[in-house]
């Protein structure tokens, strides 16, 4: 079993901690992980992205080679496409649909969307609106970690305990306001695959 | 032994805590920062008391480290490639004293320049020095030689190169890692007094008797090192030579191993007989190596009389600039990757911005409504999140070139005639570069202005404590210039007219004046507020 996932955004909207929670499951399952982050200049407002690979054996590069990533996950529908190009055939890009306005130039969204549309396999989820519904816009991020779970090849239920590790110093409301939202994050990813 | 995720540049950091360290030196930058952030957290080291505050810059953390040396202690000095230009003189000059406890001097590359000036190669820096080398391919192999690396330095009473790049420093693995810390040394003068000595007629000793004389033991411990390997292949029609990062990006295209013979490069002087044995077996030899032809070049100068072909970077067979990755290492050893989708047009350029709030914005548009009526092309900036202006919707500086060289360019500039002449410069830029400069400027009352942007943190490295805080005029004043001439302002949008009538005033001053907008950076203050409230929380 190897996943590779290209975990994409803006800066400051948190994809460490989406990489976290995916890395902190597979190790504790026994797994091996790489993850490679962009730090530094990228801190405020700019693309950042980060490389996740879990695999059952040792794996070799930090960086995955383009043409052969299994997922892409954006949190901002650009930045998914970004680098949508690194997928391989079938592979899936899953993105947030609430646009990340920082700049001039941002395209009329429904191209964007249109633009993600044309991959044989991708979910779009307007994850931003659904973690405010749960309370909290800082969930948005476990909402598509959730929508992400069913493609990672790790058990849902291995997810929920890595996200107790992850949150657990934070108390258990927020504990159980994560769970709530990788919950969602999966209901709304199987019923964007039904209805497609 | 326990199994941790680590960051390349964690994993030197507890590979020193492990190997009996006392202190690391070193001044933030992009990709190296998280080693010292890493010591900075670690429990163990605050229990030990390892030196680990930031230095000023480069130049002090090398010769702190090697003063820490000298008293018989090992130390790791980090610093990112260009702080090795900054430290250059003292890591040259201390190849000719040597070393008395273990000395690692841990340098991250950045190619591609992803938050760099250049992508400089540093590895010509420890050859040019002939100083022993260790490049990691991976995060266990940084945490192991930090401690392989530190008994070569004091084998060899010299000091050592780890080189980094953006990809091993900024990349997370499993490492094993010791359950136990090796004793640190105790304090110990050097067996020789006048070691340390670089009088002429000692400098040419210690050149010609030892650094010169122990590089044939050098090339010796290279042959046999446990990072330097030959690995058999059939496949005689290409031999690679695969350094640092570069062999994960071979292992990847070949997880049943590699066809060809292959030689493993991660410690120097290169091993020549390995090489040979290679060159003699195989038709041609392709190099991978981060950075630049390094390698590639040495093997040119060691079998220069042979018709077979050497591949890499001088050729074309691999980009003459920029990293790795996984798909140009594939493509150099005919095995290219099946790429289904192209990039996309739609995407737009998504360039970092300064926070919401930052008092930069505010002091560049003070500074734009004040320069118009002088017109463009005299403002000389440096390097942190100011540089940003360079950008829409500001494009406000005309210069970033070196730590420290907005104060001295624009002097050179106001002695040319150009005036007015402006620089800007950071308050952590300011004490690592800037100090000597404003004090040429000082010393003939340049016309000129200097705006120093205190905002109390290293903030484009993410916000460390800056040396600056709460000196900044104290420096300016005891540096000579003139209390008159020294103005401090608010960067804040209600102060706009303030700040337009002040740098005005200051910047028609035909004399040398420095103005401080000062204000806490946005991340810090933020950072800060959410400390004190755990804090009274937690009381
Ligand atoms: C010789 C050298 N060392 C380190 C760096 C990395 N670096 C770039 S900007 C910067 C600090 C900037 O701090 P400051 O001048 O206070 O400006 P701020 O980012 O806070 O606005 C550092 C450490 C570098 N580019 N060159
Ligand atoms: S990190 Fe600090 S100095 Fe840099 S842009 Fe943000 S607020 Fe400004």
């Amino acid at each position: 079993m190897k996943t590779d996932i290209i975990l994409t955004g803006v800066g400051g909207q948190g994809i460490l901690s989406v990489a976290a929670i995916i890395a902190a499951t597979a190790l504790r399952k026994g797994m091996y992980v790489k993850q490679s982050e962009v730090h530094g200049m990228s801190q405020r407002g700019g693309d950042v992205q980060s490389n996740l690979r879990i695999s059952d054996k040792p794996i070799a590069s930090d960086l995955i080679p383009m043409g052969k990533a299994d997922i892409v996950l954006g949190l901002e529908p650009i930045e998914a496409l970004r680098y949508a190009h690194y997928l391989k055939k079938d592979g899936w890009l899953i993105a947030n649909s609430t646009p990340y306005k920082n700049i001039p130039d941002y395209p009329p969204i429904e191209d964007v969307l249109a633009e993600i549309k044309k991959f044989p396999n991708h979910i779009i989820l307007d994850a931003d609106t659904e973690a405010k519904k749960l309370g909290s816009s800082l969930v948005a991020n476990v909402i598509l970690v959730g929508a992400v779970s069913p493609y990672l090849g790790l058990e849902y239920n291995d997810l929920e305990e890595g996200i107790r590790e992850i949150f657990g110093r934070k108390g258990e409301s927020v504990v159980e306001l994560n769970l709530k939202a990788l919950k969602k994050g999966l209901e709304l990813s199987q019923e964007f695959v039904k209805i497609k | 032994m326990k199994k941790l995720l680590l960051l390349g540049d964690e994993a030197v950091a507890q590979g020193g805590i492990d190997s009996g360290i006392s202190g690391f030196y070193g001044y933030p930058g992009t990709p190296s920062t998280e080693i010292i952030e890493y010591v900075q957290r670690s429990p163990q080291a605050k229990e030990r008391n390892i030196h680990r505050e930031w230095s000023v810059n480069e130049k002090t953390a090398m010769e702190a480290a090697l003063g820490m040396s000298y008293a018989g202690k090992r130390a790791i000095v980090t610093m990112k490639h260009v702080g090795l230009n900054v430290a250059a003189d003292a890591f040259v000059n201390s190849a000719i004293t040597g070393v008395n406890g273990g000395l690692i001097v841990a340098v991250a590359d950045d190619p591609s320049m992803h938050s760099s000036q250049n992508e400089q190669d540093s590895r010509y820096y420890g050859k040019f020095a002939f100083t022993p080398m260790l490049e990691p391919s991976n995060q266990q192999e940084a945490y192991d030689m930090v401690h392989y690396g530190f008994d070569l330095s004091e084998k060899y009473k010299l000091p050592l190169l780890l080189r980094l790049t953006t990809r091993i420093a900024h990349s997370r693995g499993g490492v094993e890692v010791k359950d136990e810390a090796r004793p640190e040394n105790e304090v110990r003068l050097p067996d020789d007094p006048v070691q340390f000595v670089l009088l002429p007629n000692i400098a040419k000793r210690n050149y010609e008797q030892h650094l010169l004389a122990e590089q044939p033991a050098l090339i010796e411990e290279s042959e046999k090192s446990p990072f330097n390997k030959y690995i058999d292949g059939p496949d005689k029609s290409m031999g690679i030579v695969a350094s640092g990062i570069a062999v994960n990006y071979l292992m990847e295209n070949c997880p049943e191993g590699c066809n060809y013979p292959v030689v493993k490069i991660g410690q120097y002087p290169l091993p020549y007989n390995m090489l040979k044995k290679l060159f003699d077996e195989v038709d041609t030899v392709l190099v991978l190596e981060e950075g630049y032809p390094f390698i590639e070049e040495q093997l040119r100068g060691f079998f220069n009389t042979s018709p077979k072909p050497i591949k890499g970077r001088l050729d074309g067979t691999i980009p003459r600039t920029g990293e790795l990755n996984p798909n140009i290492v594939a493509k150099a050893i005919g095995k290219e990757i099946e790429i289904v989708y192209s990039p996309n047009s739609i995407v737009k350029a998504r360039p970092p911005q300064f926070c919401d709030g930052c008092g930069h914005i505010f002091f560049y548009k003070a500074l734009n409504d004040v320069m118009e009526k002088y017109g463009k092309g005299r403002v000389f900036a440096d390097i942190g999140c100011y540089t940003l202006a360079a950008l829409s919707p500001f494009n406000a500086i005309n210069s970033c070139v070196d730590m420290g060289a907005s104060v001295t360019m624009a002097k050179g500039a106001a002695d040319a005639g150009l005036l007015p002449s402006v620089a800007v410069i950071g308050d952590s830029t300011f004490t690592h570069s800037g100090i000597t400069g404003l004090l040429d400027a000082v010393r003939e009352n340049t016309n000129m202005t200097l705006f120093i942007l205190d905002n109390s943190a290293v903030g484009m490295t993410g916000g460390q404590k800056s040396a600056a805080t709460g000196r900044v005029e104290d420096i300016v004043k005891g540096l000579g210039v003139d209390p008159d001439h020294i103005r401090i302002v608010n960067p804040i949008p209600k102060e706009h007219q303030t700040m337009v009538k002040v740098f005005s005033e200051e910047i028609a001053y035909p004399g040398l004046s420095v103005v401080i907008p000062r204000r806490e950076c946005v991340q810090t203050y933020i950072r800060r507020i959410k400390m004190q409230k755990k804090a009274k929380a937690a009381k």
